[in-house]
Formats: structure tokens, C-alpha cells, sequence
């Protein structure tokens, strides 16, 4: 079997033993500044906007609404089952349709969106990301098939960065079978390295922080 | 040198638009790449690399160890791990999976080790429809070319020829707007991923504590892959391997800036596994398959073992001034570039391509802007080194061997060496640039004249070093 004779020529390579344990891995600093709420916040603005992406503060569930409410005007829109949506109202708009449980429901809706609506379970300010884990509430396609993702993050999920980020979640596989960040809309410039948005997922990323 | 090398760097060479398409690409490239260390923090990227060593360094001295944790764990997480020593054996196992799967339609998404196998063009010679969806790489495919850069596959080619390919193939009107093609490409491959059976996806990380497959790109082909279809294949060297999620912080910021000058690219998924109870989409699937496929040999280099620290950010490519004239194409192997010089001879053999080593101004470029700090110019003089030796063992450069007899004999008799340096200036006239170019006849024949092709030599003085010595001293040494 291939696994014997690979690990076997691996050991051999080294000169080590089977179940020989290993050193210590050598350190890694990570040091996680204490920045400010407001300071993140404007440290995520300006990374999303220099990726194309917009955030927007909302002060009140009402105002995240009526942000919303004018992105998905005479769109059709499909959100996910993340309760903050309901919370904000957001599902209850006209043309979203929400509560998928199957797959293939799901991306049928999804296939005529024009807006995807999500929650995120984190924001990383010093790259404008958003972190988002696969689960009943958060299917993996709405973040990515429609044309438009507009995210809503509490505020209190605005972490500092990655770094931050794999502190608080070191073992993600312990909480779901897909994390994904995301960094601003889908991109690519493989013509003539000429920048184009939104290339396989969204042209455009909307946040908004409430 | 191979022919079809020879070939293809006189044709690169001659040819202005390309020089000019692989030029300012890579002068683009290195630009936002110089932007990002800078926004960065050089110390800060410089603590970066260092540590990006030290991590692979201590992975690949333990690999064996680190391989069965992420073996262990992903099979925890319902995820099927195979072993392969080389790419038949993947070749093999995804065309039985889909013959049993009675699955037709395969969306790939960009990967050098799938490249490295050429597993598109097996799995349709097999009958399978399979598709390259990065948009490079779709490009690619449908030109029936190769990848000429790693990370930007199309980067020989201009909009202009892009607009045409569409045109002659998808039968849609001739657009050189990338806007515009782009969104073909999207319309296209939307319907295959919609109606595709199996995904394929490489890894840029495996994370062998957390039982992580990490998958990074820009574009969301690689997302689609792996969340639509039933079956999701990765295909990783054994060389991806490093210990911990917090490892991965100092990969993924190094990555992003060093390959595209992104502090991180638009997405970078962590997938443990199937789909699990209760989550909505995703596979419910997943093979991860480990090929060995040369690499395990380079493991046992001491010396040399730090060619598999690579993150294939291709930065060297960017930065290598052989690379930015002869282009992707030129090289041998689906690597290219400086990375390339040094992986290809060490997986085929030093006698194999043994100019590769050769092609290389040893500027130092490439290892100072390494994210992994891999000391490529060190690696090249060895394996030139290597390829000389092998070449004597097999006794093939016996020429050489006796043109260098030569010349030592000639550097040890001072009055022979003067005799020779007089002779060569009465039988060489520069061409009016200043340069030599070739010899008169009847000394420009074979070796001299190869040798000269590639070279050009300022001619010798109209006096030598020691006849103004004896005019300066009045005598002096004799």
C-alpha cells in the first residue's frame, strides 16, 4: 500500500522512527493589540473600501433595515437562517425569500438572486474580512452565488485581525466542516493583470456593523 | 539543452508583444508585492519569513510524525485520506471513483500538483469532461497551452488574443474589454459548476494538528468547487504540511503579499470535512488524496531538503531576470522561474535538463524576496556542481575536461600564458561596439563558436598587462 511505502521512505529520509514524537514546534509570535472599538471600526472601513467594498454603521436594528431595504428595492434577494437577520428584520423584506433547510432549495433560490444576505460570525479589521462558519444558520452558496453579499456583524465580533482571530479560534474543525474569510468582492486579474470584480462570487460586498 | 527549450526561448525572444506582455506583468507584480512589504512593515514581514522558515523547517524534519496527526484527525471529520507515490495512482483512483460515482462532469480549480500530473488532459483522454474554472487557467485550457506563470497562468497572452480564443471557441462575439470577458467566462462556468458531480481542489496549507485542508484564492472558483458538487477530491504534496491554526496566520499574511501584494487574498477556506448534520450545503464527500511523486527523494538532501519549504507564491518568477525574458514556456516543467530551476533537476534527475541550473545570472533576486527564505542561488551552484560530477562519472565531457587541462597548463608556464595572450589579440578585432562576438576563421569552430554565441567579451587590449608593467618599471619582471 502506497501509505506504508510513502511514510516508510519519509522516515527513511529523516532517520526517524515510527511514533518517534517530535521537538516542540518552534514558537510563533503573534501579538494582538488592544485597539479600540471605534479605531477597528474605521480600521475595517478603510480596508473594505480600498478592496471596492462598503460598510455602513447602523446605529439601530431600524436603521441596518432601511439600509437593506434600499439594496434589495425591486431585487430579488435570498438570506440565510443567522437569527440576527430576523432580529434585524431583514428577513421580512419585500423579495427576500429566507428559511432554506435543503441544498438543492437553497441554490435554486439562489440562482436567480441578485442579493445574498448573511450574518458573519466574525470581522477582521486590518483586512477588511469577514469570517463566516458553515452551519443550519449559514449555508456556504448565499455568501457566493448571487452577484451582491450584504453581510450584517454585530460589532462586538470586530476582532483586530487574523491573528487575533486564530487565538480565539484555534480549532475551527471543532465548529464546523467550512470556515471561509472573506476579503472584499471576487477578483481576479488574469487578463493583462487588469483588475476585474466579481469574476465566480460577488462583484460587490456590503457590511453592515450593528 | 532540450530542443523544444531552445526553441521556444529564441521564439519568446523574438517575439515583441510577448516580451512586452511578460515584462510589464511581472513588473506589475513586483510592484504591488514591493507596495505591500512596505505597508506591512519590513521588519515586521522580515520577523514573518523568518518564522515561515523555521515552521517548515521543523514540519518537513518531522513530517512523517506530522502527516499521520492530520491523517488521524481528518479521518475523524469523515474525510477519506489516500497515499500516492505518483500521479498515475491519482490519475487511477479519480477515474474509478467517477466511473463508480457515474459522475461525467468535473470542475478543477487551479493547482500546480494537478498540473505537475497533468491530470486534466488524463481525465479526458479517460472520457470524463473536466474543467480548468480559474479564469487563467480556463484560458488556458481552451488555448491548449500551459500555464506559464504560477500564479497568473495566461500571463503570455493579450486581451486582444483572449478576445479571439472566445470568439474561435465559445462561439460568443469578439470582446477585448476583461470586464466584458470575464463575464463570459462566469456565464460559462456558472452551468458547469451547476451541474457538476465531483469538484477538484489543491491546498495551499494542510494544518496537521487542527485537521485542516486550506484552500486560498481570489476569484470563488475554488469555493464552488468544493461547496456544490456531491464529491470534493483535494490533491496535495506531502510537502503542504505545517503544525497549527496559529502557523497559518504567518503563512497566509506571507502568501497574499509575496504572490499579489493582497495582505490576504479574497478567499481562504478551512475545511475539515464533509458536510455535517445540520449544515445546509457543502460535499457529501471528501477525498484528500497525499502524493509523494518525487518528494520524498528530495527529503533525504540535507542540503537541498528547503526546496520543499516553497509556498508556490511565485515571487521568483516576478523578481528573476531570466524569467521576465524567456517567459513560463521556456522552462522544461510546469515550474518555472528560479523555483523551478531547482525543483525540476531534483525530480527528474541533474542529467535530465541538466541547463536548468545554468539559466540563472545568480543575482540573488529570488532568495531575497523568498517569503520562506529557500537559498535558491546556493541550490543552483550545487546542483551544477552535481551535474558536472555526473557528467565525469559518465565520462560524457571528456572535451571539456581536456580544454581546462589546457588552459592550467597555459596558467602555469608565464611565458607560454604570454605567448597565448599575444596570439589571441593579433587573431580577434571587435566588431565596433567594443564587443567580441566570434573569432575569424579558422578558429571559430564548434565548441568556440557555441560558446561565443551566448556570450560577448570585450576584445583584448592592444597591450597586455605585462608589456605596460616592463614600459612603467623599466624592466621589471621578465
Amino acid at each position: 500500500m502506497s501509505r506504508d511505502f510513502i511514510l516508510h521512505r519519509v522516515r527513511t529520509a529523516l532517520g526517524r522512527s515510527a511514533a518517534q514524537p517530535p521537538p516542540p514546534a518552534p514558537e510563533v509570535q503573534l501579538p494582538v493589540r488592544e485597539v479600540p472599538l471605534e479605531r477597528r471600526i474605521e480600521i475595517f472601513s478603510a480596508a473594505l473600501e480600498k478592496l471596492g467594498g462598503r460598510t455602513v454603521v447602523a446605529a439601530s436594528a431600524e436603521e441596518a433595515r432601511a439600509y437593506a431595504a434600499r439594496l434589495v428595492e425591486g431585487k430579488r434577494a435570498v438570506a440565510s437562517n443567522a437569527p440576527l437577520l430576523a432580529d434585524c428584520g431583514l428577513t421580512s423584506l419585500a423579495g427576500v425569500r429566507s428559511g432554506f433547510s435543503t441544498a438543492l432549495e437553497l441554490r435554486r433560490a439562489l440562482e436567480s438572486a441578485d442579493v445574498g444576505i448573511t450574518g458573519a460570525d466574525y470581522a477582521l479589521a486590518e483586512t477588511g474580512s469577514l469570517v463566516l462558519l458553515s452551519s443550519a444558520s449559514e449555508a456556504r452558496l448565499v455568501s457566493l452565488l448571487p452577484p451582491v453579499h450584504l453581510a450584517v456583524v454585530l460589532r462586538d465580533r470586530l476582532l483586530t485581525g487574523l491573528d487575533e482571530l486564530v487565538s480565539v479560534l484555534p480549532d475551527p474543525a471543532a465548529a464546523t466542516s467550512a470556515l471561509v474569510i472573506i476579503t472584499g468582492p471576487s477578483r481576479t486579474a488574469d487578463i493583462e493583470q487588469i483588475l476585474v470584480r466579481g469574476v465566480h462570487g460577488p462583484r460587490e460586498v456590503h457590511v453592515l456593523l450593528v | 539543452m532540450s530542443p523544444s527549450s531552445l526553441v521556444q526561448i529564441r521564439q519568446t525572444l523574438a517575439d515583441p508583444g510577448l516580451q512586452a506582455a511578460i515584462y510589464s506583468s511581472t513588473g506589475r507584480l513586483v510592484e504591488k508585492r514591493r507596495q505591500a512589504v512596505v505597508d506591512s512593515d519590513p521588519a515586521e514581514f522580515e520577523r514573518w519569513r523568518e518564522q515561515a522558515r523555521e515552521i517548515k523547517k521543523h514540519t518537513l524534519e518531522n513530517l512523517d510524525f506530522y502527516l499521520e496527526r492530520l491523517e488521524e484527525r481528518l479521518t475523524a471529520r469523515g474525510v477519506k485520506v489516500l497515499w500516492a507515490k505518483d500521479g498515475g495512482e491519482v490519475v487511477d483512483f479519480v477515474i474509478r471513483l467517477a466511473r463508480e460515482k457515474n459522475a461525467r462532469l468535473i470542475v478543477k480549480s487551479k493547482s500546480m500538483t494537478t498540473e505537475e500530473i497533468h491530470l486534466t488532459d488524463r481525465l479526458q483522454e479517460a472520457g470524463l469532461e473536466a474543467l480548468e474554472t480559474d479564469l487563467g487557467e480556463y484560458i488556458v485550457q481552451l488555448a491548449g497551452q500551459r500555464p506559464s506563470h504560477i500564479v497568473a497562468p495566461a500571463l503570455h497572452l493579450t486581451r486582444y488574443q483572449i478576445g479571439d480564443l472566445f470568439h474561435e471557441r465559445l462561439g460568443v462575439e469578439r470582446e477585448v474589454v476583461p470586464e466584458k470577458q470575464t463575464l463570459i467566462a462566469r456565464r460559462t462556468l456558472r452551468e458547469k459548476f451547476l451541474a457538476a458531480d465531483i469538484g477538484i481542489t489543491g491546498a495551499n496549507f494542510l494544518v496537521a494538528e487542527a485537521g485542516l485542508v486550506v484552500v486560498v484564492e481570489n476569484e470563488g472558483n475554488a469555493r464552488l468547487s468544493s461547496s456544490i458538487p456531491r464529491v470534493h477530491i483535494v490533491i496535495a504534496g506531502i510537502e503542504k504540511l505545517i503544525p497549527r491554526t496559529a502557523d497559518l496566520a504567518v503563512f497566509l499574511k506571507l502568501l497574499g503579499r509575496s504572490a499579489t501584494g493582497q495582505p490576504l487574498t479574497v478567499y481562504t477556506s478551512l475545511l475539515s470535512g464533509p458536510r455535517r448534520p445540520g449544515e445546509i450545503d457543502g460535499p457529501e464527500e471528501v477525498y484528500l488524496i497525499l502524493l509523494d511523486n518525487g518528494r520524498t527523494r528530495l527529503l533525504a538532501d540535507r542540503a537541498k531538503r528547503q526546496s520543499l519549504y516553497c509556498i508556490r507564491c511565485g515571487a521568483c518568477l516576478n523578481h528573476c531576470p531570466v524569467y521576465r525574458k524567456i517567459g513560463g514556456h521556456s522552462y522544461p516543467w510546469v515550474y518555472s522561474g528560479p523555483i523551478g530551476a531547482i525543483i525540476t533537476p531534483q525530480f527528474h534527475g541533474v542529467l535530465e535538463e541538466a541547463w536548468l541550473p545554468y539559466a540563472s545570472s545568480l543575482c540573488g533576486a529570488c532568495a531575497e524576496v523568498c517569503p520562506v527564505k529557500i537559498d535558491i542561488p546556493q541550490i543552483l551552484l550545487d546542483l551544477r556542481w552535481e551535474s558536472v560530477k555526473a557528467k565525469v562519472r559518465e565520462n560524457s565531457s571528456r572535451l571539456e575536461r581536456w580544454a581546462f587541462g589546457v588552459w592550467a597548463w597555459v596558467m602555469c608556464h608565464p611565458r607560454i600564458y604570454e605567448l597565448a595572450s599575444l596570439f589571441s589579440s593579433a587573431i580577434t578585432t571587435s566588431e565596433g561596439d567594443g564587443w567580441l562576438k566570434s573569432v575569424p576563421a579558422p578558429f571559430n569552430i564548434g565548441p568556440i563558436r557555441n560558446w561565443l554565441s551566448q556570450r560577448d567579451l570585450p576584445p583584448p587590449p592592444a597591450k597586455t598587462f605585462r608589456q605596460l608593467w616592463r614600459e612603467r618599471s623599466g624592466g621589471g619582471p621578465s
